[in-house]
């Protein structure tokens, strides 16, 4: 629906208005596919996709993928990939279940021992990356053989759990309703049994910022003579995403409420987006990507930003390692198999290039999104995991093929 | 003699530019013809139409060769009739060996099987004919510029060329090793080929062209013959810019040199990967607030490394030696240590080590400066905006905006935009290492006329470069290196290119 409007508008308007479509297509094509994604398995699973229970279910497994985007893209646009996450994933929620059930650990002493973890196995990868020069695909290639071994250690082969309340919570636990008079006023106003309160007024919130922001930033665009985006575009984008963050939270709402991964996720999505577009920080990464002796000839230290993006990658990887083990309750020698694949695949998705000085924080979660809802939707469909894969393969192919050709049509 | 190539009409367009616009240009069997005009005057897109790049059907107009229409799909189909091209960037596989290049893809091979005697006898033969002093299997990246370029005419000679095309050949060549390539191009042409040489070096097409065309704004402007008595390089640079040029070097309004800016003492500095070879030996020079001083000599006299070793050690290792600025001892060991200590070095390589090509001017601009646009760490867009805006006025970059990528930008502008990225730094010391290489008549003169700016803002400039004429006018001292020492300084009173090259002359024979 929504992007045949998005299509018709784009033609019936004049010539700069598709110049700057083509510019941009790749941004709203990412935008347009989700949307189009979603209302194609809304419709193959008889509205099953977006049942506020799937809604749910859908954010809590995709946050860990999400998570590991971020530091994924840091990584790939500053010119290098990190093949060990999946594996790393796994031998963090390994040693979490032998410290906190084996051992008897406190889980908050565990949560920061396992972060640190995922720091220094960052840190230890990023050394031969930065310092010595090894190609990074190598290096993390055998940290890739050598954690899916030391979890299968750490286990010793079994799988190890249950874990207690406490540390479920991190995955699965959700947010308590501060504002329970708005989810009341609302449910009686919808007529529905029950309303979360603070899910709502968080998400009028972030709707009012992403406006808010947006109008700041075309002022500016517009003041400092920028190209700018034609002003049905913006609307129509702007209308698309706090149309599917309203939707969303309130199937969220007149469930169980926010789940507290979707806070973690959305926080260090809005940090990373900050840290990779405002900061000098960022500009650095993507220097570094874009020409590496450029960079370093302009005294950028390339090496030690190298390592960091490492150090980050193992952070979130441990992260991500812990509220996948929570969720799942228990850790298993083969959790988190390929699950790089999936992180590195949702990152070209959205837009990153291998090479290296290009992509988006915002892109990279799309695509995780995309891959995500085609997992959920093929899922619920009953569509055996042969024909899963080969899809998901041949999306990944067709998205990085349509950024060559739109490329090459510009050039 | 009959024309061997005629081109006639040529019109190519791209969107929205037209590249090409009825271009003529006949070329006679035996002749060798230079093709000048500036950046962006449709030199190479012609050469592209003639050699299939652009395949037929791709432009209007026709091409004839020996008189009968041709129309090439490919660079496979021009090859086939013997017109060969030899790019500015060259093509070489690094790691082959000179043979395994020179049959590259066309091997002295039977049912797949390569004759490795057949190769290596052909190559011989075909190394004595441009004169290369090198065994068929020594690798090509342990070769100079120079001797590449001569592998690649080897090449071009290996498939029975009929008309060879040379894109700059001389760009990246010394004096020595340019004067070399153009004897060989004379000979060539008493053994029958006919050449098509593209050349900024005016002084070098006076030298081997038999006829010049000239070609601007993507139309031809005229062809002269080039052995007339009464043609100038003043008149074929009228035509290339389409205005008379008095002067190829702007005036300084008074030179006037202050205290000493920077002093370099013995600095020494051997090769990264073979300690044993010294690249920069004992090197010391001075440098004053407003003086630009020149550090001329031949390729491979160790001037780009001295640079970049000094610009925080960013080429070998550092054996001895200190630097002082403003009289004080500088850390210069890191880059951003020597920018900090008022150090800026605009590198010869653009594209490779200047600029990050796909993105905006204004991210260029600001990169070497970032905290001058931040404030605890956050960029302010608006005030990268400005800045960039304020070097595009200053520099008289052209773009449509400063939002542009430089990728799309031409050289002599994407060079404004490394300045400007060095001046936003704010140095005191600018060492700039060929700053007009590759770039057309019209945008040196600009460069020049910004280099004279700084200097008399105070600031000094080390200048490096490989055409003398260009530190002639416009150093106020010249360094002389030779294998990696300074052989010499020069006042701009002493300084001629004859006295330049008979310091390096004699520091040779001593060293021999």
């Amino acid at each position: 629906m929504t992007s045949e409007t998005a299509t018709g508008a784009g033609a019936a308007a004049g010539g700069a208005v598709r110049a700057y479509l083509t510019g941009h297509l790749r941004e709203y094509g990412l935008l347009i596919a989700l949307v189009a994604i979603m209302v194609f398995f809304q419709i193959l699973t008889d509205g099953t996709l977006l049942r506020p229970v799937n809604i749910t279910n859908l954010f809590l497994q995709n946050s860990y993928i999400i998570i590991m985007a971020l530091g994924m893209l840091i990584v790939i646009v500053g010119g290098n990939i990190d093949l060990s996450v999946g594996s790393v994933l796994g031998f963090v929620g390994a040693l979490a279940a032998v410290m906190i059930v084996n051992w008897q650990m406190p889980v908050w002493m565990t949560v920061i021992a396992c972060l640190l973890t995922g720091i220094v196995i960052g840190a230890a990868q990023g050394y031969w990356v930065a310092y010595w020069g090894i190609p990074s695909f190598i290096v993390t290639l055998a940290g890739m053989l050598v954690f899916r071994g030391a979890s299968l250690w750490l286990l010793e082969g079994q799988s190890i759990g249950p874990f207690p309340m406490e540390f479920q919570r991190l995955s699965t636990g959700f947010v308590p309703d501060l504002l329970p008079w708005l989810g009341e006023a609302l449910a009686a106003l919808a007529g529905v049994r029950r309303v979360h309160g603070l899910t709502m007024a968080l998400a009028a919130l972030a709707s009012a910022a992403i406006l808010w922001l947006g109008l700041r930033a075309r002022a500016r665009d517009r003041a400092y003579g920028m190209e700018l985006e034609p002003a049905a575009f913006f609307a129509l984008r702007n209308a698309i995403v706090i149309g599917a963050i309203l939707f969303l939270s309130w199937k969220l709402a007149t469930f169980r409420g926010l789940p507290n991964v979707l806070v973690t996720m959305a926080v260090l999505t809005l940090i990373y987006a900050f840290i990779t577009e405002r900061t000098t920080l960022g500009r650095r990464i993507y220097a570094l990507g874009g020409n590496r002796k450029a960079a370093a000839l302009s005294g950028i230290p390339t090496e030690r930003l190298t390592f960091l993006t490492f150090v980050n990658m193992g952070f979130l990887a441990a992260l991500a390692g812990l509220i996948y083990a929570a969720r799942l309750n228990v850790a298993t020698p083969k959790a988190g198999f390929a699950l790089e694949l999936d992180v590195i695949a949702a990152v070209f998705i959205g837009g990153a290039s291998m090479s290296g000085g290009v992509g988006r924080v915002v892109g990279a979660v799309v695509g995780a999104f995309i891959m995500g809802v085609m997992n959920n939707g093929m899922s619920i469909m009953g569509i055996g995991i042969d024909y899963q894969q080969m899809i998901k393969g041949l999306v990944l192919l067709a998205a990085v093929v349509f950024d060559v050709y739109n490329k090459r049509k510009q050039a | 003699m009959h024309p061997l190539l005629e081109m006639r009409g040529i019109t190519k367009t791209f969107p929205g530019v037209r590249a090409l616009d009825n271009v003529n240009l006949t070329v006679r069997e035996g002749e060798i013809h230079a093709l000048v005009g500036e950046n962006g005057a449709g030199k190479s897109t012609l050469m592209k139409v003639l050699s299939g790049v652009y395949p037929h059907g791709t432009y209007e107009g026709e091409i004839l060769l020996d008189g009968a229409p041709v129309a090439f799909r490919s660079i496979r189909d021009s090859e086939a009739r013997g017109i060969i091209i030899i790019h500015q960037e060259l093509a070489l596989v690094p790691l082959l060996s000179i043979a395994e290049n020179i049959f590259l893809g066309n091997e002295c091979a039977r049912g797949g099987v390569i004759s490795w005697r057949e190769t290596w006898a052909r190559t011989e033969a075909l190394l004595a004919k441009v004169g290369l002093d090198e065994a068929p299997q020594t690798p090509v990246d342990r070769l100079g510029v120079g001797k590449q370029q001569l592998v690649e005419i080897a090449k071009a000679l290996s498939k029975r060329v009929r008309l060879l095309i040379l894109d700059e050949p001389t760009a990246a060549l010394s004096e020595a090793d340019s004067e070399k390539l153009l004897d060989l191009l004379l000979e060539l042409r008493a053994q029958g080929v006919t050449s098509i040489i593209i050349s900024h070096k005016l002084n070098e097409v006076r030298r081997v062209a038999d006829r010049v065309t000239v070609l601007r704004d993507g139309a031809t402007v005229a062809t002269h013959d080039a052995r007339a008595e009464t043609l100038t390089e003043d008149m074929i640079v009228r035509d290339m810019v389409g205005r008379p040029m008095e002067n190829r070097y702007p005036p300084r309004e008074e030179r006037r040199a202050g205290e000493v800016l920077m002093e370099v003492r013995n600095w020494r500095v051997a090769h990264p990967e073979h300690a044993e070879r010294i690249v920069v030996r004992d090197v010391s020079l001075r440098l004053r607030a407003g003086e630009v001083v020149g550090i001329a000599g031949l390729m491979g006299a160790g001037r780009t490394e001295l640079a970049m070793s000094l610009f925080g050690e960013s080429w070998g290792r550092k054996l001895a030696g200190e630097a002082l600025i403003e009289g004080r001892p500088a850390d210069i060991s890191r880059v951003d240590r020597a920018i900090a200590a008022g150090l800026a070095y605009v590198t010869e390589d653009r594209k490779e080590l200047g600029l990050v090509l796909e993105e905006p001017i204004t991210f260029n601009v600001t990169l070497a400066n970032l905290a001058g646009v931040s404030r605890r760490g956050v960029l302010s867009r608006r005030e990268e905006a400005r800045v960039a805006e304020r070097y595009r006025e200053a520099m008289a970059i052209r773009t449509p905006g400063v939002h542009q990528k430089v990728v799309n930008l031409s050289g002599g502008n994407q060079q404004k935009v490394v300045l400007s990225k060095w001046l936003f730094a704010d140095p005191r010391v600018l060492i700039l290492d060929e700053p007009t290489r590759g770039i057309d008549v019209g945008a040196k003169y600009e460069i020049y006329t910004i280099i004279n700016r700084l200097a008399a803002e105070g600031r000094g400039i080390l200048m490096i470069s490989s055409e003398m004429p260009e530190l002639l006018g416009m150093c106020d001292r010249i360094y002389v290196m030779c294998e990696g020492a300074i052989v010499g300084e020069l006042s701009a009173d002493e300084a001629s290119q004859e006295r330049i090259m008979s310091l390096i002359v004699k520091h040779r024979r001593q060293a021999a």
